[in-house]
């Protein structure tokens, strides 16, 4: 049961934003100078690990294009495909890009058949290893310590496999209690896929949306897990902006331990090579969680928003190009920084966005 | 139940009573009213029967929810855990339920029974979400030791096998905070029962001799009985159908077992259907009505029992 928004699309817009990255963002006082301002409605579905940042785009988009109205309606990355396929939506959100068979069928209900996807892995979150022990503020593990801690072969805080990688540490000889998540969540899937590529002789379980393993205690939703980390000698995995007064693991990459950070988080998108065989302005990231490049943090989640190169409906075509260029600019990042705790992308992979959105027809 | 002649006598002379306005218009709202509850109640089991369906033959292979096992396999550690849940909160709330209800009615002086009364009732007013936040923040983290001591000293039983919870957040915790939530339900009614017994009842068991307890024994428990059936009954309902309090307390993995404090607990059909929906498109939806569907046939089931034992109680209630 997808839910169909049938937007009603304004007819009018302004017939004459060009300059893109200007509309949204460095014209707030639109009228003044007689520059255009953008109006009519723009309807999204999707993922709702970006449902925050999108709220913080649109209400940065709104406040400087007053009449303009963007829906984005957080029901999940399923659901967002779902009624993009189906022409419901103009553009969709969501945790995975569309995949070579869904690409090579090419029926996307607002696009014009044969013309291509712009998917732009606009919302980069880090995910935190955080724990609760006193006193202890960071710890050192590879890939391989941290997939046993998670199914059950490392039931101690003092086991050796921590401790030869955190000389000088007190670890305490207490148990460890794993928190995963109880519900379906792209966090966990993103876990797990680090799992399978950097740890796969202990994770046998390949990146699956639903924590396999039955060690420890399940919590519900960001939140549950928030609560559930509030008990000393537990360790869980959560979004970055919510791992605040825990104690987060470094990752070993390459010979290194690398903490998570915003733009060790964004380094690995640029690290990571793009899908093969796709269109030019197609972002799709295959991320490389076995990098060994330094200063790169594997363990993120990209959320993607979805648009057609060529829409069959040209009176919204202004609307969405200047949405998402408020999306790329570094003011819309910034707020979603802010807002919803997300690493902003780096200055290299705008350009070659802002290159892609330009290009929507 | 005592009857005179008299108005034998003078019905025949008596007209017919006139059908008024008012009289017309009552009634007619009591049956739209009446009517309105079943139609609702139909609306809702057709809506749960025809977006059910294909969720009960759903392919496993195809249907991402299910994980290649049958709906049957999938939803009977919910049925199980939704029982499970709600037989730990009953078995501790009914005895203290009695027990409260009959210190207000029985026992303290009628000031402390007033005050006493309303703290129950507004207990019943929490809603379920705090329940869950405080079952979750406070209830969990403080029961943790004593799950382990469980653990430790009582292991040897199955229901304490652990291993214990480093979060507190098993079975028994959810079981808990349920019990709280049914406690004002079964306690309200339980006291006004208790309150009924007939004083001569009463009366009469102590002028025998009886002392306090034995009289509330032999005079107020057996015409209670129906009463306190058909209130654990009710909170049965509410513990059966609970869902925001369980979701945010159980840390369910969909196990079937009765081990109480351990981590891994199955999960109920309330909260699972709450946790899943959010994410859930397409046939997966169906499933989880379906579950709804299930849990919707449990509860007729267990009120259907309920009646029927306060029914076939009635008679042997000693108040008549």
């Amino acid at each position: 049961m997808v839910p169909k928004r049938i937007g009603s699309i304004a007819a009018f817009t302004m017939a004459s934003c060009l300059v893109l990255s200007s509309c949204a963002t460095e014209n707030p006082g639109a009228g003044v100078s007689g520059d255009p301002i953008l109006s009519g409605t723009l309807v999204g579905v999707g993922a709702s690990a970006q449902g925050s940042a999108q709220e913080a785009w649109v209400a940065g988009f709104q406040t400087a294009n007053v009449h303009a109205n963007i829906n984005y309606s957080p029901d999940g990355s399923g659901a967002g495909r779902d009624a993009f396929r189906g022409g419901a939506t103009q553009f969709a959100g969501s945790d995975r890009a569309f995949n070579d068979r869904e690409i090579a069928e090419d029926a996307f209900g607002s696009c014009v058949p044969g013309t291509g996807l712009i998917e732009l892995p606009v919302y980069i979150s880090p995910i935190a290893i955080a724990f609760n022990l006193d006193g202890i503020d960071s710890l050192n593990m590879d890939a391989d310590t941290i997939a046993r801690i998670f199914v059950g072969d490392i039931t101690r805080w003092d086991d050796d496999a921590i401790a030869s990688q955190n000389g000088g540490v007190a670890l305490p000889s207490t148990p460890i209690e794993p928190i995963y998540r109880a519900d379906t969540s792209g966090t966990t899937e993103n876990v797990a896929d680090y799992f399978a590529s950097a740890a796969p002789a202990v994770w046998t379980f390949g990146a699956v949306d639903n924590w396999p393993v039955r060690v420890g205690t399940a919590a519900s939703q960001t939140s549950g897990v928030a609560d559930a980390l509030k008990n000393t000698g537990t360790i869980g995995y959560i979004d970055a902006s919510r791992s605040a007064g825990l104690g987060t693991v470094a990752l070993k990459v390459g010979e290194d331990f690398v903490p998570y950070s915003a733009e060790a988080a964004a380094a690995l998108v640029d690290a990571s090579p793009l899908v093969a065989g796709r269109g030019a302005f197609d972002f799709a990231v295959d991320l490389d969680r076995e990098t060994t490049q330094a200063g790169t943090y594997p363990l993120v989640l990209i959320s993607y928003v979805i648009a057609c190169v060529e829409y069959r409906n040209k009176h919204i075509i202004d609307l969405v190009k200047g949405y998402l260029s408020y999306v790329v600019s570094v003011a819309g990042q910034d707020a979603a920084a802010s807002h919803a705790g997300s690493a902003p992308i780096s200055a290299d992979f705008r350009s070659k966005a802002i290159e892609a959105i330009t290009a929507i027809k | 139940m005592t009857t005179t002649a008299g108005p034998a006598v003078k019905a025949p002379t008596k007209p017919i009573s006139k059908q008024r306005v008012g009289d017309r218009v009552f009634s007619g709202s009591t049956l739209a009213a009446g009517s309105l509850i079943l139609a609702v109640l139909a609306a809702v089991a057709a809506f749960l029967l025809i977006q059910g369906m294909p969720g009960i033959v759903a392919d496993p292979e195809t249907t991402s929810i299910l994980r290649g096992q049958s709906f049957w396999e999938y939803v009977w550690p919910l049925v199980f855990g939704t029982l499970w849940a709600a037989t730990i909160a009953l078995v501790m709330a009914i005895p203290l339920a009695i027990g409260i209800a009959l210190f207000i009615s029985h026992y303290a002086p009628r000031a402390l029974a007033t005050v006493l009364g309303y703290i129950i009732d507004l207990l019943a007013a929490v809603p379920s979400v705090v329940f869950g936040l405080w079952g979750a923040n406070v209830l969990a983290p403080a029961s943790r030791t004593a799950y382990a001591w469980l653990e430790q000293h009582l292991g040897w039983i199955p229901l304490f096998a652990g291993p214990a919870s480093g979060t507190g957040r098993s079975i028994l915790t959810a079981g808990i905070v349920l019990a709280v939530m049914v406690l004002p339900i079964i306690t309200a009614i339980c006291r006004e029962v208790f309150l009924q017994t007939p004083v001569l009842h009463e009366e009469a068991a102590l002028a025998l001799g009886a002392t306090r307890w034995e009289m509330i024994r032999m005079s107020v428990l057996p015409f209670a009985r129906a009463g306190i059936v058909s209130g654990a009954m009710l909170g049965l309902g509410r513990a059966l159908g609970e869902t925001m309090a369980v979701a945010m307390v159980l840390s369910a993995s969909g196990v079937v077992t009765f081990n109480l404090i351990s981590s891994n607990n199955p999960s109920t059909i309330a909260a699972n259907i709450a946790l899943s929906f959010p994410e859930a498109y397409g046939i997966n939806v169906n499933v989880l009505i379906a579950t709804g569907l299930i849990l919707f046939a449990i509860t007729l089931v267990v009120n259907s029992l309920a009646r029927y034992i306060v029914n076939r109680r009635k008679e042997f209630s000693g108040a008549n």
